[in-house]
């Protein structure tokens, strides 16, 4: 899904608390496996292990308190597009599968599973003996349950396409759950995360969307459900039940604070001990004695990168040349370096680094403005006139670049870019639009030059709905009209191969017949930047983030900070 | 005054329904749609899902019949049920955000009219004195200074700093283990911040329409007779000027009402209140247009309640309106 903002964290008033960060559904499980993505470094991490190389014992007990720029919408996940409802239903609602720390697809719900008939039919084998918040046990009818109801098309849903290539479904027996898929699709298998696991029993013969149940889940997760008062704070308790065990922290409270720079001073003042920083905030105003000895800081690249797309009908990008000169002719660096503070890297495709099927050795485009302007002049632009502009058949090479309202990292993007361009002569002017007029006016109907946009990514490579050439219809996700055989050949096969190796291989050559046609300059990937209170021990960075293995953190018992009573209803 | 009251009502239902229409009309000819947060660039938004999506919210039927439907509903004091995923009353939300922000601007107009008054009364007693220059520079930096950037310093120092007053929220995460004076100082001490600075931000608007007012009844006729009768300076100001100055203050009052409820999403949003700014301001960004709408209709209602108050005051003070009225 378009990444709205997930890279504009500094403004004053956050335009969508609502839903923010939009969670990429397709391109990955993220939604419900939690958070954020590779772990570059651990600046203040490596610190700690010299100082505490005697783990303190862990301790169950105290509370966490994490900061949230929007609040909650519904935590039945399939019913919510927001981050902000996904972080805490995440928590509270288990899926069949999950990503391990190395983002290999292991069994949540699921014991184990096996994919047959040629990737046709999976057929998952559930635990035992968990049990639902209110003691009701879990079954296979509870999976079946959650598959019916998202397959309905009364269940407002943005997250059923999955599921609609699923031929049959059946609950074999309280443990076994069987579905078989119309054809061989391999991105199945992540699709079922905690979407589709729903209580039975509690929601039979009800309208979902209208149910108590989004105010006051109950799952099987680590933590339970405590209280919700809207726009101000979600509290969650620990599950005793667990079937990884209890988890450690007792207590975790979701606070809502709209703007971020108030969430910082609240974060110094203590009140805080989780939040996402802004660069600025990590660069410049997190480096006193202060915060290095209360908070570690963490950095991780975010699954997400923004590029700068060509409408490829506009003649004067249908010439690759011209796209790879652009690609010379803008630093990447620069931006990230300006922009992002260096927090980030320069994108090479559409893949995050570190990932099994990201692709390092593909044609790259470092600055390189002379390269730029003989690739021009070999696709017949030059400066004949001796106005500073390139010109071709008496045109001069200008175009517009839109981006959104809202989101001024996108929009100092498109300065630096213009700058650059400027240099080797081309007038580029810059075009911000508010979102939904953006989209619906331009984007979808494909009324643009070029435009800064981002998009979220995942764990999974399928991106089938972004490069296919069947894909390019008005309000499809291919709007730049990107046509390539082999790109849909290899998109096709990605799509029906299980095995691994084999899919990397198919996705590198995606990935290098990306790089060579540019049909976008890929940006660059921005690092999600969390910040924790140091009490908090057991956090084991990885490609997910930090947030995966929440259950397992713990404050060791004489660091606690808020006792038990405290939190009582 | 009976019939002068009749006719101020009756011409308010027509107002009121205009309004409605109008806010209608805009609310949907603004682009967008309810479902863009989860349709736009979502690549598992099929058309048909899209499609369907759009019929569940009711948004494939033509915004004349929707007007009517909403209409039909209003009638039973129905503000349907939020586009928002929790799709929760519309009446709920309302009635859960509605108490705080009412209470934060009605303590902030509170404070402003005790201070302004005051300050525009004596800036129009001795005009151009020094006091009055620095009482109106005074105001105006109040004015001028963006708030936000003045509330983010004024957290600083008291909150962390000083630690005085907590940051954020309107109860702390202990509230419910509190005492009863606990729980009172803890909601009075989240809200010392909020108040103080948006009255201070409001300040320079009342002082000086109050210095103005109270200027131009200094020159009337009857204060020269007043004078002329020989009373202190004191007696002809604070007696004869000022009760007379604060009669247009009567009028901001009533048109302060969609102030009092719609005010402050920015002070909302600072202070991370739930309030009804906040909720507005979600609503329109995601286009909840059920929301929107009954927020919108209350706040017309109550400000033409408050407009009708101002009215009726007027009258009752002023006896010219009165009699205007049967003439």
């Amino acid at each position: 899904m378009a990444d709205r903002d997930g890279d504009s964290r500094q403004r004053f008033l956050p335009k969508h608390n609502l839903s923010l960060f939009f969670l990429c559904l397709s391109l990955s499980l993220s939604v419900s496996l939690g958070g954020c993505s590779e772990d570059k470094r651990t600046e203040t991490k490596s610190q700690r292990d010299e100082s505490a190389a005697s783990h303190p014992q862990p301790a169950y007990g105290d509370t966490l308190v994490e900061g949230s720029i929007g609040d909650a919408t519904n935590l039945i996940p399939m019913l919510a597009s927001d981050s902000a409802s996904h972080n805490i239903s995440g928590l509270i609602i288990n899926g069949l599968v999950k990503y391990d720390k190395d983002v290999k697809l292991v069994g949540d719900l699921a014991e184990s599973w096996e994919v047959s008939q040629g990737g046709l039919q999976i057929t998952f084998k559930l635990r035992r003996g968990v049990t639902w918040h209110d003691g009701h046990p879990f079954t296979a009818r509870d999976v079946l349950f959650g598959f019916q109801t998202i397959t309905n098309p009364n269940t407002p849903t943005a997250y059923a396409e999955d599921f609609r290539q699923v031929k049959k479904a059946a609950a074999l027996d309280d443990y076994t759950f069987q579905v078989v898929y119309e054809k061989p699709f391999a991105p199945a298998l992540t699709s079922w995360g905690n979407l589709v696991v729903l209580p039975k029993h509690l929601l039979e013969g009800k309208d979902i969307a209208k149910s108590e149940l989004g105010r006051k889940p109950v799952g099987t997760g680590p933590y339970r459900f405590r209280e919700w008062i809207s726009r101000d704070r979600v509290i969650l308790e620990a599950n005793p039940n667990y079937f990884e065990g209890r988890p450690y922290i007792d207590r975790y409270v979701t606070r809502v604070i709209p703007d971020l720079a108030t969430m910082f001073l609240e974060l110094k003042a203590g009140g805080l001990d989780l939040m996402g920083l802004t660069p600025i905030q990590y660069k410049r105003q997190t480096g006193d004695r202060f915060f290095q000895q209360s908070y570690h800081k963490y950095r991780y690249l975010a699954n997400a990168y923004t590029y700068l797309g060509y409408n490829l009908l506009d003649p004067k990008f249908k010439d690759k040349r011209v796209r790879q000169a652009l690609s010379y002719a803008i630093d990447k660096e620069e931006i990230i370096k300006v922009v992002l503070l260096g927090l980030g890297v320069a994108a090479t495709g559409p893949y995050k680094p570190g990932l099994w099927f990201y692709n390092p050795d593909v044609k790259k485009y470092p600055f390189n403005p002379a390269k730029a302007l003989a690739l021009l002049k070999e696709a017949g632009w030059e400066d004949r006139n001796g106005d500073g502009i390139l010109d071709k058949d008496q045109e001069p090479f200008e175009f517009t670049v839109m981006t959104n309202e809202g989101n001024p990292v996108r929009q100092r993007t498109a300065v630096v870019i213009q700058e650059r361009l400027k240099k080797i002569g081309i007038r580029m002017k810059i075009r911000v639009i508010e979102w939904s007029a953006f989209i619906n006016e331009f984007i979808d109907k494909k009324d643009f030059e070029a435009t800064i946009l981002g998009w979220t990514t995942g764990f999974e490579p399928d991106q089938y709905d972004i490069w296919h050439s069947s894909k390019t219809g008005k309000k499809e996700l291919n709007f730049i009209s990107f046509k390539n055989s082999e790109v849909d050949e290899l998109l096709e096969k990605g799509r029906r191969t299980f095995d691994q190796e084999e899919r990397k291989a198919i996705y590198s050559r995606l990935q290098e017949i990306l790089a060579e046609e540019q049909p976008y300059t890929f940006l660059y990937v921005p690092e999600a930047l969390p910040i924790v209170h140091s009490r908090v021990y057991g956090i084991e960075p990885s490609p997910l983030g930090i947030s995966y293995n929440l259950h397992r953190w713990y404050v060791p018992q004489g660091l606690q900070r808020y006792d038990r009573t405290e939190l009582a209803p | 005054m009976f019939s002068y009251l009749v006719r101020r009502i009756l011409t308010l239902i027509p107002l009121f329904f205009g309004i409605t229409l109008i806010s209608f009309a805009v609310i949907h000819l603004a682009p967008g749609s309810p479902i863009d947060v989860l349709a736009d660039l979502n690549p598992k938004m099929t058309a048909e899902a899209k499609q369907r999506l759009i019929s569940y919210y009711g948004l494939d039927k033509p915004l004349h019949e929707r007007y009517y439907q909403w209409l039909r509903r209003f009638a039973s004091l129905d503000f349907g049920v939020s586009f928002s995923p929790d799709r929760r009353p519309v009446m709920d939300k309302i009635r859960e955000t509605l108490p705080i922000t009412i209470v934060i601007n009605a303590l902030s107009l509170l404070l402003i009219m005790l201070v302004a008054i005051p300050i525009g009364a004596y800036s129009a007693s001795h005009p151009y004195s020094a006091f009055d220059k620095s009482l109106t520079l005074f105001v105006y930096i109040g004015f001028a200074i963006p708030t936000f950037w003045l509330a983010l310093l004024a957290l600083i120092l008291f909150s962390v700093q000083l630690e005085w007053l907590p940051i954020s929220g309107f109860r702390s995460l202990d509230y419910a283990r509190l005492s009863l004076a606990g729980k009172i100082w803890d909601m009075v001490s989240h809200l010392i911040l909020p108040v103080l600075l948006s009255a201070f931000g409001g300040l320079a608007g009342l002082s000086r329409y109050m210095r103005g007012s109270m200027l131009e009844v200094m020159r009337q006729d009857y204060i020269t007779a007043a004078r002329s009768k020989g009373l202190s300076e004191r007696e002809v100001i604070y007696k004869h000027a000022l009760r007379n100055a604060l009669l247009p203050v009567v009028t901001i009052l009533g048109l302060s009402v969609p102030g009092l409820i719609g005010g402050s999403v920015i002070f909302e949003q600072i202070f991370a209140i739930p309030g009804m700014g906040r909720l507005f301001y979600t609503g329109v960004m995601s286009r909840d247009y059920p929301l929107v709408m009954g927020i919108l209709t209350i706040g017309a209602f109550l400000t033409l309640l408050g407009n009708l108050f101002a009215d009726i005051s007027y009258a009752l003070v002023d006896p010219r309106i009165r009699k205007g009225g049967k003439g």
